[in-house]
């Protein structure tokens, strides 16, 4: 300002915004705060989406359907977001907001690998549907046939969720087929079709999918598996150790220093949140309760005891 | 003593012109004013000259610079100056999806009259103006006319002791002029101060105790009319006529001036009598004698033409 | 406590009757609800919601466009036409104007979405017959809109003290739209590995006005209650945010030098 006002009441107007908008801000901050806690716990599912039907929001578009699909994607990670992993969750609209944007934006490459790692998430972290996870897959394969990727993401339903190892190795080997795509995919064709079942395996395919996006939701459920797997993968040469001590001693160790000392295993027994394993009855080692890490619940061969 | 109605001390307005905003054009430079309670004060100038824009600053449409202003011995940051005031603006802007009426008793309400008095003064005023007839109409059919009287109504319809009008015989026809004439003389009578600004010399000169010349946003002068003119009588002027047949003595033909048989001669106010008895001594028929006052209007333009005079012949051109 | 801006008020409102262009945006408003009725036949065994849906959403809709069609020359036109030169010469302060204004327009808001929820009422009773206790949410979300309309209503007030009708318009449009879409931007803050950006967005989540929160519409079609506290909540917010934004406006006109 190039001249000082001389004018009262506009200095007293001005001191006035200057202590009550921010200060109003803070308590309309406040007030937010309270009212998305208050909505959140309302009700979750009242998401309501009134045309449920892809191809007719696509007519309904005018020309504009890559913009609504964006609109809708956007909605889809909020969805999403908003409902991770609390307890009591339920992801109703989540397929219809993925199937309405992929059929406004078939080539919208992100939903299709969001969906097939959430849509077959099972609860509280999904829906539990691995069976429309493969049907959105399927459409992007069939609208995007250059993306092998697509063919990764259908390997890793097949062998994580559905467990149809042969289908599974169908699918790398198709996608394997495609110039671009990377050896591994081959790899991991044949490695399927013999050990699909074993928990390495698993523990490489969902390395495959953290590795092969930059989407933050998709990595961090990613890594959770891994995490998942590996603790699991722990405990069970743990498990293994404990039996040899049986073979030597007679009796279950009580403890992992126990083990340590006859010298059955070595290095740091933690689990990959950091947390100690920790020797329970029966020697059956196990996670330290504090441990934010949650086993697979079914998984893998190889019963531990 | 009692406070002045008006007191202006140093009132200053710079706006910021050019594209960058940076530069400052003063539209008013240091105006110091006084103006009694009960005087009728006009503010002359021509335009540009910042008459209006002193109007604003005290109305607290725009703001000042530097300086201050007081209005019966509140500051015009005061809020409750404006219920003494009454305000009729250059051009006059209503809102014109109401009647005449609804106008005034929309602005009366301001000031706290209960609804009988507030209908009483509208019906009181309309018909002051000469509105009365017009009072339903919606102020978007009226004329420019109508609507200067509007102004006016609207600005002394709650009695104010200050009345600041600009240029408020602007668009009206000869009879209106002096109804306005009239209501301001009225205004007079009645005590109230009376501030208007003008360029119509005639007005000024005919209704106000005392003038101030605004140029180039400067006071140039503040006085009586007839103190900022001199009072000097320059000579007398006589008009008359001579019969065809009729020669004019030697020293009057050569200096009168004529169109047909009418002439016109200046004469120093020694000369008067001896050139009077001239004339009747060649039966000349005399129709008129006045003495030479310079007026407000010569004053002015001195004042104007000398400024203008200032400005380098090579921009004169430039118009 | 000043009867100044009641008397603005009541101006404002009077203005806004005699514009005639408001009776083309009810009469559109109402067309919309009987087209509601006529969808309604189409989906059977929903029309109430359809009806509900398409009713309120007309309601809200035309709410807004008339509450930035006027909003945005409330003080603007004032300006411009130099009316203000009159009547700020009277007694009047001008935020008492400013709020006279708001209140005003919000005045001519209210009194017409009470007439179109009579008129979605009629279109409901039509096909239903009757009215059930659930019905009461659609009150609920009529409140709501015009709590909606209230917080548009100031904006458009807001920015009409310094610009020009189009430039507010936009901006008035763009912070609502934004507001409406307030969750995807507090997504992004929550997902987003970019910790400034995760603030940043954080920031103007909270600052921009949340027109999400408002959005019971789908609750009302559904027949589901809004808690009490809810309904208490929304109103507290909008009503400091219309507060702040009243505040704002007064720190910018009373500093405003008029043409």
């Amino acid at each position: 300002m190039s001249k000082r006002s001389q004018n009262k009441s506009h200095i007293r107007a001005v001191l006035l915004a200057l202590v009550a908008v921010p200060t109003l801000f803070a308590v309309c901050a406040a007030l937010q705060m309270r009212i998305d806690a208050d909505t959140l716990a309302m009700n979750q599912d009242k998401e309501e989406l009134l045309l449920r039907s892809g191809p007719l929001l696509k007519k309904l578009s005018l020309g504009y359907e890559s913009l609504l699909a964006d609109i809708y994607w956007t909605r889809v990670v909020q969805y999403y977001g908003v409902r991770a992993h609390k307890p009591g969750a339920t992801y109703e609209q989540l397929w219809p907001l993925l199937d309405i944007t992929t059929t406004l934006d078939p080539n919208l490459m992100i939903a299709y690998r969001f969906g097939a790692v959430f849509l077959s998430e099972q609860p509280p972290g999904g829906p539990g549907r691995a069976d429309l996870a493969v049907q959105l897959v399927q459409r992007g394969i069939a609208e995007n046939p250059d993306e092998w990727r697509l063919y990764q993401d259908l390997g890793f339903l097949y062998s994580i969720h559905l467990k149809d190892y042969k289908k599974a190795s169908e699918a790398y080997l198709e996608g394997s087929k495609n110039p671009n795509a990377q050896i591994w995919m081959k790899v991991m064709a044949a490695r399927v079709a013999e050990t699909g079942n074993e928990l390495e395996t698993s523990r490489l395919i969902w390395t495959g999918v953290y590795s092969s996006t930059k989407d933050e939701q998709v990595r961090r459920t990613a890594l959770q598996h891994i995490h998942s797997l590996d603790a699991t993968l722990g405990l069970k040469r743990l498990n293994e150790s404990s039996e040899d001590y049986w073979r030597k001693f007679g009796r279950f160790p009580t403890s992992m220093q126990e083990l340590r000392d006859a010298g059955l295993v070595g290095g740091t027994l933690q689990d990959p949140a950091g947390y100690p394993y920790v020797m329970g009855p029966n020697g059956v080692p196990q996670l330290d309760p504090k441990s934010p890490i949650q086993l697979e619940s079914e998984q893998g061969s190889g019963k531990l005891r | 003593m009692a406070n002045p109605a008006i007191e202006i001390e140093r009132l200053t307005k710079d706006y910021p012109v050019g594209f960058w905003r940076k530069k400052m054009r003063r539209s008013l430079d240091h105006l110091s004013l006084q103006v009694e309670e009960g005087e009728s004060f006009g503010f002359l100038g021509p335009n540009g000259a910042g008459k209006t824009t002193t109007m604003k600053l005290l109305m607290g449409l725009i703001f000042p610079t530097s300086g201050t202003a007081r209005v019966r011995g509140r500051s015009i940051n005061d809020v409750r100056m404006h219920r003494e005031i009454g305000y009729m603006p250059e051009q006059p802007y209503f809102y014109d999806y109401l009647t005449a009426r609804e106008l005034l008793a929309y602005f009366a309400r301001f000031f706290g009259f209960n609804a009988a008095e507030r209908n009483e003064r509208v019906a009181r005023f309309l018909s002051l103006v000469g509105l009365a007839a017009a009072a339903d109409v919606q102020l978007r059919k009226f004329s420019k006319g109508m609507l200067q009287r509007v102004g006016i109504a609207q600005a002394i319809l709650h009695d104010p002791q200050v009345i600041f009008l600009d240029e408020p015989m602007s668009g009206l026809d000869p009879v209106g002029r002096r109804e306005v004439r009239d209501i301001i003389l009225d205004l007079k009578k009645q005590g109230r101060t009376i501030f208007f600004s003008t360029h119509i010399l005639s007005d000024a000169e005919m209704l106000c105790d005392r003038v101030a010349v605004l140029l180039d946003g400067k006071l140039r002068g503040v006085g009586s009319p007839g103190e900022i003119v001199s009072m000097e009588v320059q000579g007398m002027e006589i008009l008359f006529e001579v019969g065809k047949e009729q020669t004019l003595p030697a020293n009057i033909a050569a200096r009168a001036k004529n169109i047909g048989n009418r002439y016109r001669i200046e004469v120093a106010e020694q000369e008067l009598y001896p050139v009077l008895e001239q004339l009747r001594g060649c039966e000349g028929r005399i129709l008129s004698v006045a003495p030479l006052r310079p007026s407000l209007e010569d004053y002015f333009f001195n004042l104007v033409g000398r400024q203008k005079s200032q400005v380098p012949a090579a921009e004169v051109g430039v118009r | 406590m000043s009867v100044i801006p009641g008397v603005v008020a009541i101006n404002t409102f009077r203005e806004a009757v005699r514009d005639r262009v408001l009776y083309n945006l009810i009469f559109f408003a109402l067309m919309m609800i009987g087209a509601a009725i006529l969808v309604g036949q189409i989906s059977i065994g929903i029309e109430r919601m359809v009806i509900i849906n398409l009713g309120l959403s007309a309601i809200s809709i035309f709410g807004i466009i008339m509450a930035i069609f006027i909003g945005v020359g409330l003080v603007y036109k004032e300006m411009e036409k130099r009316t203000l030169y009159s009547l700020l010469s009277k007694p009047i302060r001008r935020w008492e104007f400013l709020v006279g204004k708001f209140a005003g327009l919000l005045l001519t808001l209210v009194v017409n979405t009470a007439l179109m929820t009579l008129g979605l009422g009629a279109a409901l009773y039509c096909v239903s017959r009757k009215f059930e206790r659930a019905d009461a949410t659609i009150l609920v979300a009529v409140y709501f809109i015009l709590l909606e309309l209230a917080l548009v209503t100031a904006l458009a007030l807001f920015f009409s003290c310094f610009t020009s009708p189009m430039l507010s318009t936009l901006y008035t449009l763009g912070i609502y739209v934004a507001g409406v879409f307030a969750p995807g931007i507090q997504g992004i803050s929550q997902f987003t590995s970019n910790w400034v950006l995760a603030v940043v967005t954080r920031f103007i989540y909270y600052l921009l006005p949340n027109f999400h929160n408002f959005g019971v519409i789908a609750a009302a079609a559904h027949g589901d209650a809004v808690p009490l506290v809810l309904i208490w909540h929304n109103t507290v917010y909008a009503a400091l945010y219309v507060l702040l934004i009243l505040v704002a406006s007064a720190a910018v006109f009373s500093g405003r030098n008029l043409k």
